[in-house]
C-alpha cells in the first residue's frame, strides 16, 4: 500500500502534518511507519495542544519525588515510604462499551502505578454521566460501575472513593476517570528511562491481539453518528491476567534486574518502546516475529498498534533473562525477548527478516507538532439579579428534601457497595465521606485521597472554577485530618480546535495552577482528554482533581458523622449567601446565570490549616467541608452519617434564609467540638483570624431550625438514600 | 497453632488472612498452589479472591489444582479447614461441603457489613463464643447458597448450618438476606464439623479502626478451643 494524504487523514493526521512527516523523513513513510507517526503525533500521546500550557503548572515541592512525565507521580511520605499515584481518563471507550471501557481504564491506571514498583493500595474514580432522563444514562451507569468493580475487585485493590455526577452536557460523551495510589519503598522506584546498549528488550504479560488498534487515535477524535462502529477499537480487559502480571513484576522488581519498564497502554508497543529509548537517548531494534500473538497473520502495523491489555515492556540487565523468564513462567505469563537497545537513536523494526520500519526516534517524539492554539477568554458573568419573589412560596424543609434527593447530592451507596472497598484490610475511611483513607500497611501512617470536579463553576467562569476545584480537593483532604501533599489531574475538555473550548482549557489550567501554587499543592501527574464532543456539542469543562494527603498518626483521623449529643457545631469561614451557580439556583429556581462563588486563597489556606491544627490537637470530633448544596446540606449529611440530629441556631445577620442555608460560599467547614473545649477552640480560631459562627448543637433525633424545620433523621436518611436505588431499579 | 494459607493465582485475601492469623498468634505459612505437600498444619485456610480468575465457575479450577489433593486428605483425616468467600466456593467445588454458591440475587457485587448469627456452637470453631451475633463484612458476587432438598435435609438433620445472615439482634429474616441464599445461610460445616465454609470475611475486621472488630472474636474463639 502506498501511503498518501488520504490514508494519513484516516489516521487522524492533518494535511500539513503529513507534509511535515514526509519532509522530516525525506520520503513518504510506509504504512507501518505511518502507524507509528499517527500513534505518536496524536493528541493523546503528544499533548500537542496542551503542552505549552501544562508547562505552567507547579510540579515541584519538598515532598515531590517525581512529577509529570513518568508513568505516574511520586511523593515522599517519610520513613523511606513513597506514594505513587495518577488519574487517567477512559471516556471514549466507556461510552462505546461501558463495561470494557471502564474496566480497562481501571486496569490501565493500575499498571501505570505498579510499573513504578509500587503495589496499588487504593482506587478512586470520577464519573460524569448525562441527564438522568436521557435514555442511555442508566445503562451506561450500570455498565461503568460493573466494569470498575469487575476489574478492581478481581485485582484485590480497594476502591475507597469517588464521585458520580449527572449533567446533560455529558449526554453524548460520558467521563470515566480512574485513579490509583500505590505504595513503594523510596529506594525501589522503577522508571521508564532506558540505559545502556545491547540490553534485551522483554515483552511480558498477555498475548497481542487485534483489539484496540488505534485506540489512542480514537481518543483524539470527535464522536459522530457512526460511533457504535468503533466498538472493535475498544480493548477487552482480563483482570486475572493483570493480577498475575502485578505479582510477577513485583517479584522481579525485588532485585535490580530491571533497567527500565513501561506498560503498554495507549498506542501499545509503539509508545512504550519509543518513549523508553527516547528518554534514554538510545535506539531500539525490534523483531516482531518474536511478539507473542493471539491471532494469526497479524501484520507489523497491527502488532505495533494493538492496544491489547495487560502487557509490559522491560529493558533488562544482560544475563538476567533466565531469572526473569522463570518468574513469568511461574505466573503463567508470556515472556519473550523481542529486541535490543542500540545506539542508532532510531527505531528499526524487522518482520519476516525484512526491515519494515526505520525512523529516527526524534522525529516521533521531539519533532511532534506543538500548537499554540487560539483561545478565547471567558468574562466573569455579572451577578444574576434574582427577584426575591422567587423565594416566596418556598419552604426550607421542601428545598432541603428536594436537594438531598437530587442525583448529584444523593447517597451513592448503590454504586460503591459494588466496589470491594475493604480488601487489603487497611481501609479506615470508606467511600461516602470527604476522602477515602487507607493505612500505610504495618505503620501508624495513613493516606487520604479524594477526587473532585465542579463543571458548573468551570463552565460559568473557567479561571474561578479551576481554582475552586483545587480548593475543594484541599478541603476534602483536610476534613479527614490529612495534610494535603499533591494532586493528579485529569483534564476533560471539548475540541481544542475551537477557541471557546481551548479558552476553557487554558483558563481552568491557570486557575488550577494559581491555587496549587498558593496552597503548596503541586501537580505530580495527570492526563489530558480533549475532543469530548459529540455532533458538535462539547461537554462542560471538567478538570477532575485527585488529591492526596498524609496522616502521620491514623488514630487522629476524623470522619463527617456527628458523634455526641450536646456537642457544639461551629461553622468555619464567612457566609455571604452566594446563590449563582449553586444547586439551589439550578434545581430549585431554574436559574443558570451568574458567576461561580469567589475564591479567596488566603482564607482557604488559613481556614484549612487552622482546622487541620485543631484536628491534630484532638479538638475536632467530626468535620465536613461545605460544598455543593451549601451549609444545610453539609450539616444534614453529617447528621445522616452519624445518625444524630442537630438544633440549628438562627443566623445572626439579616441575610435571607435561603441564601444563608443554600449559598455556596467557599472556604467553609462545619466542625463538631465538645462544649468544654468551646472557649479554647474559639480562642485558637480568633488567634488565627479565622471567621466562625456557632452553627448549632448536636441532639439525638431531629434536625430542627426554629419555625422552619423539624424533620426526623430517619426521614432524611430515607430521602437521601432511596433516589439512586429506585432510579436504577425502575 | 500451625496454619497454612494456600495461594492460588488470583487469590487476593491471602495476605489479609496471613496478617490476621499472625496477629492472633498462629504460626502461619503461605503455600503455593503448585506445591503438592502441605507442611505440618493444624489449620488450613483457603482465602478469598478470584482463584484462576473465577473462570469456568468460581472455585472450579482451584478444586483441580495440584495442592488440593493434600488439602482434601488433610481434611478427611480430621484437620481443620476453613474456606472464606472464594475459599468457600472452592470447598463446594471439591464437594468437601454440600451445595453451590450461585450469583447474588440481584446480580451485583456486594461489599458491606452484615450481621451473622452463629447457629451451631458445638464445634471447635464456635464453642464458647462470646457473642451469638457477629458483625462481619461480605464482598462477593457469588454468595447465594443453594442446595437440593435432600442435601438441605441432611444439612439440617446433621446441624451443619454454621451461620445465618440476620439483623443486629440476631433475628433471622429474609430482609437481612443480602444475596438470596437459601434459608439465609452464610456458612456451613461438614458432618464431622472440622470443615467450615463461610462467605463473610473475619480477617477484614480485626481492629477497631476498620469497619468493625468482631473478627477478633472469631479468631480468638478458634485459638482458645484448640488449646
Amino acid at each position: 500500500m502506498i501511503v498518501n494524504e488520504n490514508i494519513a487523514a484516516d489516521h487522524g493526521l492533518k494535511k500539513n502534518e503529513f507534509k511535515e512527516i514526509c519532509n522530516l523523513l525525506k520520503r513518504v513513510p510506509n504504512i507501518t511507519e505511518l502507524g507509528l507517526f499517527s500513534a505518536m503525533w496524536n493528541e493523546h500521546c503528544s499533548y500537542k495542544s496542551s503542552k505549552i500550557h501544562l508547562k505552567k503548572l507547579p510540579t515541584t515541592g519538598k515532598k515531590v519525588i517525581q512529577g509529570p512525565g513518568e508513568n505516574a507521580g511520586v511523593i515522599d511520605i517519610g520513613d523511606n515510604d513513597a506514594i505513587v499515584f495518577k488519574i487517567e481518563s477512559h471516556n471514549h471507550p466507556s461510552f462505546i462499551e461501558p463495561y470494557q471501557g471502564a474496566a480497562t481504564g481501571v486496569g490501565g491506571i493500575m499498571r501505570d502505578v505498579f510499573t513504578m514498583g509500587a503495589r496499588p493500595i487504593a482506587n478512586l474514580n470520577s464519573l460524569h454521566f448525562g441527564s438522568t432522563q436521557h435514555k442511555k444514562t442508566k445503562n451506561l451507569l450500570r455498565g461503568v460501575v460493573h466494569g470498575i468493580g469487575g476489574y478492581g475487585n478481581c485485582m484485590g485493590i480497594p476502591t475507597i472513593g469517588g464521585q458520580t455526577c449527572f449533567d446533560e452536557s455529558y449526554n453524548g460523551n460520558i467521563l470515566v476517570n480512574a485513579m490509583t495510589m500505590g505504595l513503594v519503598k523510596k529506594n525501589k522506584i522503577f522508571y521508564s528511562k532506558a540505559a545502556g546498549i545491547d540490553k534485551p528488550v522483554i515483552y511480558v504479560g498477555s498475548k497481542t491481539g487485534r483489539d484496540g488498534i488505534h485506540g489512542a487515535s480514537m481518543a483524539s477524535a470527535i464522536f459522530d453518528d457512526q460511533i457504535e462502529e468503533k466498538k472493535p477499537t475498544v480493548q477487552v480487559g482480563d483482570p486475572f491476567a493483570e493480577k498475575l502480571l502485578l505479582e510477577a513484576c513485583l517479584e522481579l522488581m525485588a532485585d535490580d534486574s530491571i533497567i527500565s519498564i513501561q506498560d503498554m497502554g495507549a498506542a501499545g508497543l509503539t509508545s512504550s518502546s519509543i518513549e523508553m529509548v527516547s528518554k534514554g537517548k538510545l535506539g531500539i531494534e525490534l523483531n516482531l516475529n518474536k511478539v507473542p500473538c493471539r491471532e494469526s497473520n497479524m501484520t507489523p502495523y497491527e502488532i505495533m498498534l494493538s492496544e491489547s491489555q495487560e502487557r509490559m515492556l522491560i529493558i533488562l540487565e544482560n544475563g538476567k533473562e533466565n531469572k526473569a523468564k522463570k518468574i513469568f513462567n511461574k505466573w503463567n505469563l508470556d515472556f519473550a525477548i523481542i529486541g535490543k537497545t542500540t545506539n542508532s537513536k532510531k527505531i528499526e523494526i524487522y518482520f519476516d527478516a525484512k526491515k519494515v520500519a526505520d525512523v529516527s526516534i526524534e522525529l516521533l517524539t521531539d519533532k511532534a507538532p506543538e500548537y499554540d492554539r487560539k483561545w478565547e477568554k471567558t468574562k466573569l458573568p455579572i451577578k444574576n439579579k434574582l427577584n426575591k419573589d422567587l423565594y416566596k412560596n418556598l419552604k426550607i424543609s421542601d428545598v432541603l428534601k428536594k436537594i438531598l434527593s437530587n442525583p448529584n447530592i444523593c447517597n451513592k451507596e448503590w454504586i460503591w457497595e459494588q466496589y470491594d472497598h475493604t480488601v487489603m484490610g487497611d481501609t479506615i475511611q470508606k467511600p461516602g465521606g470527604d476522602a477515602g483513607v487507607v493505612r500505610v500497611h504495618g505503620t501508624s501512617k495513613a493516606v487520604a485521597a479524594s477526587v473532585d470536579s465542579s463543571a458548573n463553576y468551570c463552565f460559568a467562569h473557567p479561571l474561578t472554577g479551576g481554582k475552586q476545584v483545587v480548593c475543594e480537593s484541599w478541603r476534602n483532604i483536610i476534613s479527614v485530618g490529612a495534610k494535603p501533599v499533591a494532586i493528579t489531574n485529569c483534564l476533560n475538555f471539548g475540541n481544542p480546535e475551537k477557541e471557546k473550548n481551548m479558552g476553557e482549557f487554558v483558563e481552568c489550567l491557570q486557575g488550577i495552577g494559581d491555587a496549587c501554587k498558593y496552597l503548596d499543592y503541586p501537580v505530580v501527574s495527570g492526563n489530558v482528554s480533549f475532543y469530548n464532543e459529540t455532533k458538535d456539542k462539547g461537554i462542560k469543562p471538567t478538570p477532575s482533581i485527585g488529591g492526596v494527603g498524609l496522616i502521620d498518626d491514623h488514630k487522629k483521623m476524623v470522619s463527617m458523622g456527628l458523634k455526641k449529643a450536646n456537642n457544639i457545631v461551629l461553622l468555619i469561614g464567612k457566609t455571604e449567601g452566594h446563590i449563582d451557580q449553586s444547586i439551589f439556583a439550578k434545581e430549585i429556581l431554574n436559574q443558570k446565570k451568574g458567576p461561580p462563588p469567589k475564591i479567596n486563597l488566603f482564607n482557604e489556606k488559613n481556614n484549612g490549616e487552622t482546622v487541620l491544627k485543631l484536628i491534630n490537637d484532638g479538638y475536632i470530633k467530626s468535620a465536613h467541608d461545605i460544598s455543593a448544596g451549601g451549609i444545610l446540606i453539609a450539616a444534614v449529611k453529617m447528621c445522616i452519617s452519624g445518625k444524630k440530629g442537630i438544633n440549628i441556631n438562627k443566623p445572626k445577620s439579616l441575610i435571607n434564609y435561603f441564601e444563608y442555608f443554600f449559598g455556596e460560599d467557599q472556604g467553609r467547614y462545619l466542625i463538631e467540638i465538645e462544649k468544654n473545649d468551646l472557649e479554647k477552640v474559639k480562642s485558637i480560631l480568633r488567634k488565627n483570624s479565622v471567621y466562625f459562627d456557632e452553627f448549632g448543637v448536636v441532639q439525638e433525633k431531629n434536625v430542627v431550625l426554629k419555625d422552619n424545620l423539624n424533620v426526623t433523621i430517619d426521614e432524611l436518611i430515607k430521602t437521601n438514600k432511596t433516589w439512586l436505588t429506585n432510579y436504577m431499579n425502575s | 497453632m500451625n496454619s497454612s494459607v494456600i495461594i492460588f493465582p488470583g487469590s487476593n485475601c491471602d495476605r489479609d488472612m496471613d496478617v490476621a492469623l499472625k496477629k492472633f498468634g498462629f504460626k502461619n505459612k503461605m503455600i503455593w498452589h503448585d506445591d503438592t505437600e502441605l507442611p505440618k498444619s493444624d489449620l488450613v485456610v483457603l482465602p478469598g479472591g478470584f482463584s484462576y480468575g473465577d473462570y469456568l465457575r468460581c472455585g472450579s479450577m482451584a478444586s483441580k489444582s495440584k495442592i488440593i489433593r493434600s488439602v482434601i486428605n488433610f481434611a478427611k483425616s480430621g484437620g481443620l479447614l476453613i474456606g472464606i468467600c472464594n475459599g468457600f466456593q472452592i470447598l463446594t467445588e471439591t464437594e468437601l461441603l454440600p451445595g453451590v454458591l450461585l450469583r447474588n440475587k440481584f446480580s451485583e457485587f456486594i461489599c458491606k457489613n452484615v450481621f451473622v448469627k452463629i447457629n451451631n456452637v458445638e464445634n471447635i470453631y464456635f464453642k464458647n463464643i462470646k457473642k451469638n451475633t457477629l458483625e462481619l463484612h461480605i464482598a462477593h458476587n457469588e454468595g447465594n447458597y443453594f442446595c437440593s432438598n435432600s442435601q438441605m435435609k441432611d444439612i439440617q438433620d446433621n446441624d451443619q448450618i454454621a451461620l445465618f445472615y440476620c439483623g443486629e439482634n440476631g433475628e433471622i429474616d429474609e430482609k437481612f438476606n443480602p444475596n438470596g441464599s437459601s434459608k439465609n445461610i452464610a456458612g456451613i460445616l461438614n458432618k464431622e464439623k472440622n470443615i467450615l465454609g463461610m462467605m463473610p470475611h473475619p480477617e477484614r475486621m480485626i481492629d477497631k479502626y476498620l469497619s468493625g472488630d468482631d473478627g477478633i472474636i472469631f479468631f480468638e474463639t478458634l485459638l482458645n478451643n484448640f488449646k
